[in-house]
């Protein structure tokens, strides 16, 4: 950010803006230096008489500091040190838009940060005053002469108003398209829509803007030139960063209750494990403390958090279990049989399980009542996943099939084939806007469910058994005992190699990223592993929404407001913005409602009744005859009517071509043609 | 092979994320980024309809209740200078100026025989005037006497006929009265400067304009409304209703439109340049409305019924937003809406004036910035999601003691049945 060479920062003004109150040095220096050779008219020389009549008055000596505000005093002083420091040089025109960029920024900060800034430029300075020599002794007078030069010259800011914003940074903060106001509205409506747009663009800008403050950045990891990041080491990543983060590749060895399910916290705390045969263990993983461990002597087949890290579901052999972070047992929910997946909805605070009979069963949490159990007849789920946008949940089958639920359908709301052999895994991104599958058919596939369209297919030579994809997108898949990262599953270009590649020790049975940090869990037949995947997590967290440093009063407040504001499961719909739009009555709804109120259909037309005639001409056949002659007569009156009204447009056109001709080529002289 | 490799794994300080010392504030670094911000219309949604609820939850409209009078109260008067102080006039002829702050009765005065039939306040705020059944029009002291002085007043008339109403000019020392006529008179007389008459044998009640001063406004037992121009001679207009209205009261920001309190349960606006027909109706009371009065602000309007309720309406809405009723509550004689825009009084039969908020669910007193801006942000999502079946229908939701709301329904029932005929 310094600018070697730079001039003097002076708190000289650059293009237009109020006049300054005159400072006390200013002052000073110009009774002390530059005698009768200032500018200033006899109108400042009053002031300066005045002010100096009033110093005496106060008993002080002239040339001492007079304020009495002592953060003025500070700042007087620091300007005072800059303005030593201060010389003219001949800088480049990129350094002098460093520095109005640097004023400008100081201008729209407060008081607080100006101080800041100076400090930081004042050091600049004194960078500066190594590399240019200047003449010393002038500097205050020139200083206090150049401010007021800048000021009266007629200098325009070169970057006026405020800073840009780049249009991709403002997208991200878009919500719908802007509404475009037809002219024949009223002008009150007409008015407040102006000012909903108006509120909405300063939303938009202000989001982008904030941008900037954002302090921490994403992992990564950059291989030698030729050489593949997936060929790097977890041993080596761990020994190249900080102690802190070479911390987070451990192994558990825990051989005996294996293969583990594992469960991050929403805040990225803590961890959940679960063995098969029944080993239970709830840690904190940063910091190693275990919060409670336990064997339930069942087997067990799937382990959740539920809301926050007080409570956790457990799927064991028979019924669905619900834990605190100690380990007490709270309910056994015997509604809930031979769950095999759960998925938790935090918004809705449902826990969608899916069993070994074909239920999809939905728990609220938070009241302990069974919203939905919709039987899917499509035998046994045991792949499940969650879209984080729409809470719609994503079951895959045996048939290749992946179906959409949400708690309000008996039918799903979408089925799509994704798979010639059976669905092995899948997993949603959290933007809702793809979904990654792994089938027995060998091939990990990449679909846009907005569109319901498949984008890629990669073709796995051992196949993928669990997917898991983190908060910025990379995808980690499992084959037998290797766990493989990638990076841009849905780009554009082929997805040749791995990111990052890890061989655990035993075969893997659960993945699940760490949220807001760059760590993979691994539940495998051996244990755990988690590993380092620079990248992964997302850098910058929303403390209203999740905050892994919160305290336990801060999780409670957190709690009160997240129930306050539960979504109702009858909200659950493929788009999550419907409640925002207008409900456009259909037509047929329009005239629904109108018959209903007028007690007869306007629109109806009469049917034609054949009338009785004598001598046969009434029988069946006849009839059916007579009917079939004025069958379709409104439709084609309709079609006779655009016909002749073709006709005549073409006859037009022809009359005009043929004028045009007549005249042949326009000239200037035309114009007196009568 | 370590050589050339670059990394950079997350690695938070948890110095930067959580507080110094416990007096600090927690820090709440945010990113508002929508993909960390899912369902964000349907959150949104429900803290509206929790919004909603907990206004409702919150309407509890009942300030206080000012007893002391003997018998029912007649007429009501705002101080024209003070918030608060309201005079009030009873049955009895008796007339009390309260404190509202002190919620006490700070003066008390037998000013007449029989009712006092009408009172309001000087423009300046010194003293106040007061008609009442004995044929008098008395004006009073807004200060107490001295200690050891009786109550007298300043001046009394005496008239010829009773007097019904009155009302004073907004800058200048003449008033108006009605009665058999509806006289001007000026301060320093004791007889009328002008009388006016359209045939009609009384009047209910007289109202100056407050805009254009010069003009008054009338309602006649002819089921008239009469304006007149105090510089002319003879009345200026005449509109002539279904029923008789009881009270008029002008509108004090658009000072052309005034509304009528009326027998047949409604209440009128009119614009006073075009009378054949009327702004709007407004309809909502089950019994004859008995008075009518503005906020300051122009935007809305209280009415006292017969039918023992007070209703708040928007000017131009046709029904009301708002009712308020007690148990104990008879009869709403008059009404007032105070200058400050906060608060409604109403004096009613059982001898005791009320006063309410104009808003139900606000909350008086200092409120702290964070509460503001709460406030103002439910406010906001009200507003955003007031068409919504379920918060609309929490929002309007009323609860009416069950003979007004048979006889709504009732009346309702009539009118389904004039339309389909």
């Amino acid at each position: 950010m310094a600018a070697p060479g730079g001039e003097a920062q002076t708190t000289a003004h650059v293009g237009k803006r109020r006049k300054r109150p005159r400072r006390y040095w200013e002052q000073t220096s110009k009774k002390y230096n530059s005698g009768g050779k200032s500018s200033d008219g006899a109108k400042q020389k009053a002031k300066k008489r005045r002010g100096d009549r009033r110093k005496k008055r106060k008993g002080g000596l002239s040339g001492e500091v007079e304020s009495e505000d002592p953060k003025l005093c500070e700042q007087t002083q620091e300007t005072g040190k800059k303005d030593n420091s201060g010389e003219k040089s001949s800088d480049g025109p990129k350094q002098k838009a460093k520095r109005r960029r640097v004023d400008r920024r100081k201008k729209r900060k407060g008081n607080l940060t100006v101080k800041v800034v100076s400090e930081d430029t004042s050091k600049k300075d004194n960078d500066g005053e190594k590399s240019v020599d200047g003449t010393k002794d002038t500097a205050d007078e020139n200083a206090t002469k150049r401010s007021d030069a800048k000021f009266i010259s007629g200098k325009v800011d070169p970057f006026p108003g405020e800073a840009p914003i780049p249009e991709e940074r403002l997208r991200k903060f878009q919500r719908g398209n802007k509404f475009v106001v037809p002219e024949e509205i009223r002008s009150k409506l007409k008015d407040t829509l102006a000012k909903s747009q108006e509120a909405a663009d300063l939303a938009q800008t202000q989001a982008a803007r904030y941008d900037l403050l954002l302090t921490e950045d994403a992992g990564f990891l950059e291989g030698d030139e030729g050489e593949d990041t997936c060929t790097i080491s977890q041993d080596d990543i761990a020994e190249a960063v900080d102690i802190t983060s070479g911390s987070k590749y451990f192994n558990l060895r825990l051989t005996q209750f294996g293969p583990y399910r594992l469960d991050y916290s929403r805040t990225g705390r803590h961890l959940l494990l679960a063995g098969r045969r029944g080993h239970v263990t709830c840690i904190e993983w940063q910091t190693k403390n275990l919060m409670c461990e336990m064997n339930v002597m069942e087997t067990v087949k799937d382990i959740k958090w539920l809301h926050s890290e007080a409570m956790f579901a457990v799927a064991q052999k028979k019924w669905l279990y619900i834990y605190d972070s100690n380990g007490t047992e709270l309910h056994c929910i015997k509604k809930f049989n031979d769950v095999l997946r759960m998925q938790f909805l935090p918004y809705h605070f449902l826990l969608a399980t899916a069993s070994a009979t074909g239920f999809l069963q939905y728990l609220d949490v938070s009241v302990g009542k069974e919203v939905a159990a919709i039987n899917t007849k499509l035998g046994r789920l045991d792949v499940m996943a969650q879209n984080p946008y729409n809470a719609v949940i994503h079951l895959g089958h045996p048939n290749g099939t992946v179906s959409l639920w949400s708690p309000n359908q008996k039918e799903p709301l979408v089925k799509m084939l994704c798979h010639r052999g059976g669905v092995r895994s899948l997993t949603v991104d959290r933007t809702g806007t793809y979904m990654v599958t792994s089938g027995l058919d060998r091939k990990l596939k990449v679909y846009d469910i907005r569109a319901f369209k498949p984008l890629n297919s990669y073709f796995l030579p051992a196949g993928a058994s669990c997917l898991s994809l983190s908060q910025r997108g990379l995808l980690s898949a499992s084959t037998g005992d290797i766990v493989q990262v990638y990076r841009d599953v849905w780009g554009s270009g082929p997805m040749t190699k791995p990111y990052m590649a890890h061989r655990v020790r035993g075969t893997v049975w659960g993945v699940g990223y760490c949220p807001f940090e760059d760590v993979l869990g691994v539940g495998h037949a051996e244990g755990f592993t988690s590993m380092i995947v620079p990248g992964a997590g997302e850098p910058n967290f929303d403390a209203l929404d999740m905050n892994p440093y919160r305290s336990t009063k801060q999780r409670q407040e957190w709690e009160v407001k997240a129930l306050l504001e539960k979504v109702q499961p009858e909200l659950i719909s493929l788009d999550p913005g419907l409640l925002g739009k207008v409900d456009k009555a259909t037509f047929e709804q329009k005239h629904k409602e109108r018959v209903e109120t007028l007690g007869y259909d306007p629109l109806a037309v009469e049917k034609f009744k054949p009338r009785m005639r004598k001598r046969g001409r009434s029988a069946a056949g006849a009839v059916e005859k007579r009917k079939k002659k004025v069958a379709h007569e409104d439709q084609r009156d309709v079609i006779r009517k655009s016909v002749k009204e073709r006709m005549e447009k073409e006859k037009e056109k022809k009359r005009k071509d043929s004028a045009k001709e007549q005249l042949g080529e326009k000239t200037a002289l035309d114009r007196f043609k009568k | 092979m370590l050589s050339g490799m670059k990394v950079k794994v997350l690695c938070r300080n948890p110095d930067d994320y959580v507080r110094e010392t416990t007096r600090d504030i927690q820090r709440v670094p945010r990113n508002y980024d929508p993909t960390i911000h899912p369902f964000e219309v349907s959150r949104e949604y429900t803290r509206a309809l929790n919004a909603t609820k907990l206004e409702r939850i919150f309407a509890k409209p009942f300030v206080a209740s000012l007893d002391g009078h003997r018998d029912g109260i007649n007429c009501l008067a705002k101080h024209a200078k003070t918030l608060s102080v309201v005079l009030s006039g009873a049955c009895d002829g008796e007339v009390k100026i309260w404190n509202l702050s002190k919620r006490e009765c700070m003066r008390t005065i037998q000013a007449h025989e029989g009712f006092v039939r009408g009172i309001c306040s000087r423009f300046c705020g010194s003293s106040f005037f007061t008609v009442g059944d004995d044929k008098t029009v008395k004006q009073w002291n807004m200060e107490p006497p001295g200690r050891g002085l009786q109550e007298e007043p300043l001046n009394t008339i005496l008239g010829k006929a009773v007097y019904t109403g009155i009302d004073h000019h907004q800058t200048e020392g003449t008033f108006a009265t009605c009665g058999q006529t509806v006289d001007i008179w000026d301060e320093q007389r004791s007889s009328p400067i002008r009388s006016f008459s359209w045939g009609v044998d009384s009047f209910s009640c007289v109202r100056y304009n407050p805009v254009e001063t010069e003009l008054l406004a009338s309602c006649a037992s002819d089921r008239s409304i009469i304006l007149y121009d105090m510089r002319e001679s003879a009345p200026l207009k005449k509109i002539i209703m279904q029923l008789r209205s009881n009270t008029l009261c002008w509108n004090p920001m658009e000072a052309y439109n005034f509304t009528c309190s009326n027998e047949d349960y409604n209440l009128y606006t009119y614009d006073m340049r075009r009378l054949d027909v009327p702004v709007t109706v407004h309809m909502d009371h089950v019994s004859a409305v008995l008075d009518v009065d503005y906020s300051p602000t122009g935007k809305e309007f209280v009415s006292a019924s017969f039918d023992k309720t007070i209703r708040i309406f928007p000017k131009n809405s046709g029904h009301s937003r708002e009712v308020y009723h007690t148990k104990r509550m008879q009869h709403v004689i008059c009404v007032k809406w105070s200058a400050d825009n906060k608060y409604i009084l109403s004096g009613s039969d059982e001898m005791n004036i009320r006063l309410w908020k104009a808003n139900a669910s606000e909350k008086l007193g200092l409120l702290t910035p964070r509460e503001k801006a709460a406030l103002n942000y439910n406010q906001k999502l009200r507003d955003k999601f007031q068409h919504h079946p379920q918060v609309r229908r929490i929002a309007r939701h009323r609860h009416l003691p069950r003979d007004l709301f048979k006889q709504k329904r009732e009346l309702r029932e009539m009118k389904e049945a004039r339309r389909r005929k």
